[in-house]
């Protein structure tokens, strides 16, 4: 599972209050770094639709902040050094194995050969 | 089958009508062991795949496609953040919905969740193509029904309608913009300017019973009952705004 997918995934269980069920927390037992072709246009592309707070916390997490600023810096969009680090993080490092959790109630999905499994229960529903 | 599969995921791509040479963020549903994906990938997009079979999803894994694959349950909800799909496509996937596999399953409720938050998952402006193989038309009817309400407009493009073996649904779907519905293939009329495409609109369809008769006492059956006796040579009254209009209780 790849931080972008990380960043908008939202646990979808019945009765989680709207926005609560974000950001899910990583605990990861295993990561992986692949090497992801850089499209300078998409990354720019992707920044405003991340959660910039939650992307900076998951990536911090894994321990692959690799100098990624805590706050984002007005004038991206033409910063190549920036864009680079940010497809880094975003498209290269993958959670392998691990567990998402829900913020709110504490929910857990595990993360499978990097697949998270969000399958619900009747209840859940 | 694995031709018609890309097939299809090319006709789903192209119906997209996503801006010319911009990578997008896809989202393929029922993405199975990731053959849509793959073209998806092909055509210079980034997706993310959800499917409700792990099996499948560990073919993908071993096919080492390029989206991420998520395993869920599309009646379940579409687990994403508001606004963040740039498209949506599914191949032969959402008549699954329609079944019922466990007792407490409501095909309609399920339709519902998945519309409905799918909808949110999507950015303004954006689309949803849908390829399924309805099993009848009460199925297309509960499956656009639930879309609709979900705040979708848009309908359906039937590709070959008139082949049997060729012809394919696409449900298009928009979010927010109420564009015109892209053009199907392989609809060569007879006659003048018969549409292939069922759209969605508000307007009130007049109402006849099975055998093609209007509803009796209706203001159509007078009309017709009015022409009828013209034909017979007998003497009518002129038809104006009043005719078959409806009278106080008291009639």
């Amino acid at each position: 599972m790849k931080l972008l997918t990380h960043n908008m995934l939202t646990s979808h269980v019945r009765g989680v209050r709207p926005g609560g069920g974000f950001p899910l927390r990583i605990q990861a037992t295993e990561v992986k770094v692949n090497n992801v072709d850089f499209n300078q246009e998409f990354v720019a592309r992707m920044i405003p639709k991340v959660e910039w707070g939650a992307l900076v916390e998951a990536a911090e997490s894994l321990g692959h902040l690799s100098d990624l600023p805590h706050e984002l810096p007005p004038e991206y969009e033409n910063n190549e050094d920036f864009l680079r680090k940010v497809h880094h993080v975003l498209l290269e490092v993958e959670v392998m194995e691990g567990i998402l959790k829900c913020p709110d109630s504490g929910r857990e999905f595990p993360i499978t050969k990097g697949i998270p499994n969000m399958l619900l229960s009747e209840e859940e529903t | 089958m694995i031709e018609i599969q890309s097939q299809m995921s090319e006709r789903a791509v192209e119906l997209l009508g996503l801006p010319e040479d911009q990578p997008c963020f896809l989202l393929d549903v029922g993405c199975g062991s990731g053959l849509s994906g793959d073209y998806i990938s092909e055509e210079g997009h980034h997706w993310v795949g959800m499917d409700i079979s792990s099996a499948m999803l560990d073919v993908a894994m071993e096919r080492e496609v390029e989206g991420d694959l998520i395993l869920a349950d599309m009646g379940q909800g579409i687990p994403f953040r508001p606004g963040m799909f740039d498209g949506c496509v599914s191949i032969s996937a959402v008549q699954w919905l329609c079944n019922a596999d466990k007792k407490t399953h409501s095909p309609p409720k399920r339709l519902y969740r998945f519309f409905s938050t799918l909808y949110s998952a999507l950015a303004r402006g954006s689309r949803a193509i849908l390829q399924l193989y309805p099993e009848n038309s009460e199925q297309l009817e509960l499956i656009t029904a639930q879309a609709m309400k979900a705040g979708f407009t848009g309908g359906m493009v039937v590709d070959y309608p008139n082949s049997a073996k060729a012809k394919k649904f696409f449900l298009c779907l928009f979010v927010g913009t109420a564009g015109a519905l892209p053009k199907a293939l392989g609809a060569e009329c007879a006659d003048g300017e018969e549409s292939q495409q069922a759209k969605f609109t508000n307007e009130r369809t007049r109402f006849r019973n099975a055998k093609g008769k209007s509803v009796k006492k209706s203001r159509d059956w007078v009309l017709e009952k009015k022409e009828r006796r013209r034909r017979q040579g007998k003497e009518v009254r002129a038809d104006t705004r009043y005719t078959g209009r409806k009278r106080r209780p008291r009639f």
